[in-house]
């Protein structure tokens, strides 16, 4: 009797999953929530990235095309590729007709009036529509209850929150474009996915560490033939060459690549994203500091590995110095075993997997990495997060960690209850809704080998329980004790914690998706 | 929470959610800055306190409420009634009278001793009824702001004849609600006649301010799940009525944000089924109502967001706003009163406490 009830329980749900509109009105509804938190959020702080963006509305409407790379008014140049430069310059038509001050090339320059504020504030929220778009179509197929976990995973995410809506970027229709793309691909719309991502590429040079998995996931599973192989790279380069072709033309493409690359950055940013650098530049300082008292002459240069603009001084005192090739040959290393697996077995489930774990390692080993990157791994992880309990417990750990690793991003005391109640709230509804999903009575998985795999409830290992309270200790200490015991002495010392203890916390989540990796 | 608590757990705790997240007094309290908050939460303690039959507590939170906002005495009416309805019934009624009145008194004099030490108390109570600042003050969606643009009250009659003007006004339109509780007092009833009291000071007293609207608002929040249609209309009159000061203030996107969240809120996809037979018991006539409110509220606003009013009438949109608001107001008062008459009363419930004192 229950089996039979359980049986016709499992057939409607998946003959509600096949509606093409499921799920909308809940998509329309939780995207409506949040564009009203996002209002409520548009008084807030704004960094330079703020003004950053507002130069670049101005350069683009001012400017004809051939200066855009090479204008020098301001110190924030363009550096982006040229779709999200033409992004710019439809926007500023709407920016033209707010205010005018906004898109003037040097009566604008630092201009922060409320018109400003709105006006890119809203373009922001309206930019989440495809985020929006990108999500929906990745999950319409989930179960209902699958694909409101998502939702409030990725519309509610508070790093996305943090970062776009209030610190002030773009990422959202950004990551919205990449799970277009990775939705495509699900479908087995190889040909579209690839040409998605493409264009996503030249919105933003950054997701191109991907771009290997893509490459090799296309040309086991896509490319039979080799009319196919032509097709899709035709297509590619159409796309590429829409983006730069103008450049090429007007024959800046040298001075185009030497804005998108700036190498001359130092390995870290002035505060160092919680990566494998992070650790290594914590050893290497500790072991300067260990060498002096024990009497050897050790050169130290002070603060060499900080730097947003310039800095290619000796940054290591002990430890052997990092090139950018040696930092995208690590890159690359740790993302072989993933391109093996996807070159053995091009299977279109595996894919979303591998995707987050290059964006991973990217962010692991990468060179001048931000800690705002940690987004493009943590958001996509989260749907795969939602049907496999194992992945999902992964999630939990690593969003908690690199959210908390993006509070020095809003460091106005404006801001601090904000952020707080973003994570904790988050957190709470996370770890409820994942409990309750993975509940043994209501198991959505209809084969039996797969409820056997994927069951078992929600919990953590106690290992992480306790580096999350570690966190909350973390916090207390920054905030309070520091001040306390050091008063002004040694001021970059909470952060260069903060960036330690999240990077261990990042590296593990790292090696956990690499053995999710080899697994598959 | 005490009233509803035979509910199920989902539409209590979305009463919950809607009471406490009302954009009308987070934007007062947190926006324009107040802090209503402690007096209503004042009175709210004191009607939880009714509801579990704890009429002295009830008294005496209700007059440190009292005490912190004068505003309260909207209330006041409605649980002198209640009160007063249930004293009556019981074995000794002019005890129990009595032993409300000390109640009441001891808590008025711990809170004024200072001042009636110090002779000060007159003078207190002069600042708290400032005559001198006239009837209504801007344009608030009262009775003698609306009546005011065919009949120039201020110009006929001065201050203190107006004043006992609003009071004889008032004093008739909350009788019927008093009336009907001291006959048969019930929780119900008493929750309506709160409503119904503080909707009558609001539309009829002197120097009402638009904040006020908060008042009215709160015992319809607590009727909402047996009343949705009420609680809908009032939430739309409270917000609307109060965008020309928000307006003021510089709050109007966190007015938006708010009011779409609380609509939202009111309307959640996945809470459908649990809440379908709350929805269901809409009265058709105000549903209606709220929804050409909506409309045309939202009309009205981004007019005054976007035109500027002729220079004849520089306060036309304030006015038609106004105006709007209390005639769907005065609509939802008549319902109000018919509800609260309809009332069946729960003399079982009041049978039972006789019971409990013999």
């Amino acid at each position: 009797m229950r089996g039979t009830k359980q049986q016709q329980q499992h057939e409607l749900q998946r003959q509600q999953a096949q509606k093409p509109m499921n799920g909308l009105r809940e998509v329309l509804w939780m995207a409506s929530v949040a564009t009203c938190i996002k209002m409520l959020l548009m008084p807030t702080y704004h960094s330079t990235d703020f003004e950053v963006h507002r130069h670049w509305l101005a350069l683009t409407a001012s400017l004809p095309l051939n200066q855009w790379y090479i204008d020098e008014t301001s110190p924030w140049t363009l550096d982006y590729p040229p779709f999200f430069a033409w992004f710019e310059y439809v926007l500023s038509f709407f920016a033209r007709i707010v205010d005018p001050v906004i898109v003037d090339l040097t009566r604008g320059l630092k201009y922060d009036a409320a018109s400003a504020v709105y006006f890119q504030r809203g373009s922001v929220m309206c930019s989440d529509l495809l985020l929006f778009l990108g999500t929906w179509r990745f999950c319409r197929n989930f179960p209902l209850k699958l694909q409101i976990l998502s939702y409030l995973a990725i519309f509610f995410s508070p790093g996305l929150l943090m970062v776009d809506h209030i610190h002030f970027q773009y990422n959202g229709f950004l990551l919205g474009v990449l799970l277009l793309s990775v939705s495509y691909l699900k479908e087995g719309n190889d040909l579209t996915g690839g040409i998605m991502f493409a264009i996503l590429l030249c919105f933003k040079h950054l997701f191109a560490i991907a771009a290997p998995v893509y490459f090799v996931y296309l040309l086991r599973h896509y490319c039979h033939d080799l009319a196919r192989f032509l097709k899709l790279g035709f297509s590619v380069m159409l796309v590429i060459l829409t983006a730069f072709g103008p450049f090429l033309y007007y024959g800046q493409i040298a001075q185009v690549l030497r804005r998108l690359f700036p190498f001359g950055r130092g390995l870290c940013h002035a505060y160092w994203a919680p990566n494998f650098w992070a650790l290594y530049n914590a050893v290497d300082k500790m072991l300067s500091y260990l060498l002096r008292m024990l009497g050897f002459d050790v050169v130290m240069e002070k603060a060499a590995m900080t730097g947003g603009l310039v800095g290619d001084s000796k940054a290591h005192a002990i430890l052997p110095q990092i090139t950018p090739g040696l930092s995208m040959f690590l890159v690359l290393l740790s993302m072989s075993p993933c391109l093996i697996k996807i070159w053995r077995k091009p299977r279109r489930d595996n894919l979303l997997i591998c995707v987050v774990y290059a964006y991973t390692c990217g962010y692991i080993f990468g060179w001048h990495v931000h800690e705002k990157a940690s987004l493009h791994f943590v958001i996509p992880l989260v749907l795969a997060a939602v049907d496999s309990v194992k992945v999902a417990k992964e999630y939990y750990f690593v969003s908690i960690v690199s959210y908390y690793s993006l509070f020095p991003l809003l460091f106005e005391p404006r801001e601090y209850p904000v952020k707080m109640i973003f994570l904790v709230l988050h957190s709470t509804a996370m770890w409820y809704g994942f409990a309750i999903n993975f509940a043994p009575q209501t198991q959505t998985s209809v084969k039996e080998s797969e409820l056997k795999e994927r069951n078992g409830c929600m919990s953590l290992c106690i290992k992480k329980k306790m580096f999350i309270a570690g966190l909350v200790g973390l916090e207390i200490y920054v905030q309070l004790i520091h001040h306390l015991v050091f008063e002004e002495r040694l001021p970059f010392l909470p952060l260069m914690l903060i960036s330690v203890y999240c990077s261990i916390g990042l590296m593990y989540a790292w090696l956990k998706q690499l053995s999710f990796v080899i697994e598959l | 929470m005490a009233f509803h608590h035979q509910r199920r757990f989902d539409e209590s705790a979305w009463a919950f959610a809607v009471i406490l997240l009302q954009p009308a007094l987070i934007l007062i309290d947190h926006g324009h800055f107040q802090y209503n908050c402690i007096s209503l939460g004042l009175t709210l303690g004191a009607v939880a306190s009714i509801c579990l039959h704890r009429d002295y507590l009830a008294s005496v939170l209700f007059c440190l409420a009292l005490n912190h906002k004068q505003m309260s005495a909207y209330y006041a009416p409605a649980f002198f009634a209640y009160l007063f309805g249930k004293s009556i019934r019981k074995k000794n009624p002019i005890f129990e009278v009595m032993k409300l009145g000390v109640a009441v008194i001891g808590t008025f004099l711990l809170c004024w001793w200072p001042f009636l030490h110090s002779r000060t108390a007159e003078a207190v109570l002069l600042r708290l009824a400032p005559l001198q600042r006239g009837i209504f003050e801007d344009y608030v969606a009262n009775f003698w702001c609306a009546s005011s643009l065919v009949v120039k009250w201020k110009q006929i009659f001065p201050n203190t004849v107006l004043a006992y003007l609003a009071l004889f006004a008032t004093l008739v339109s909350f009788l019927p609600s008093v009336v009907q509780q001291i006959r048969s007092p019930s929780h119900r009833g008493f929750l309506l006649s709160l409503f119904n009291s503080s909707l009558s000071f609001y539309l009829f007293s002197y120097q009402v301010h638009e904040k006020s609207i908060l008042l009215p608002l709160i015992p319809a929040s607590l009727l909402i799940l047996e009343d949705f249609s009420l609680y809908r209309g009032m939430i739309l009159c409270a917000m609307f009525s109060m965008f020309p000061l928000l307006r003021r203030d510089g709050l109007v996107v966190p007015y938006i944000a708010t009011f779409a969240l609380h609509l939202l809120l009111l309307n959640v996809p996945f809470l459908e089924k649990s809440l379908s037979h709350v929805k269901e018991r809409q009265h058709p006539s105000l549903k209606y109502m709220s929804d050409g409110l909506l409309f045309t509220g939202c009309l009205i606003d981004l007019l005054y967001l976007l035109i500027e009013p002729p220079p004849r009438y520089p306060f036309l949109f304030e006015a038609l706003n106004s105006l709007l608001v209390f005639i769907c107001l005065v609509l939802i008062g008549l319902h109000s009163h018919i509800q609260q008459w309809s009332a069946t009363s729960t003399h079982e419930q009041i049978d039972a406490d006789k019971v409990k004192m013999n």
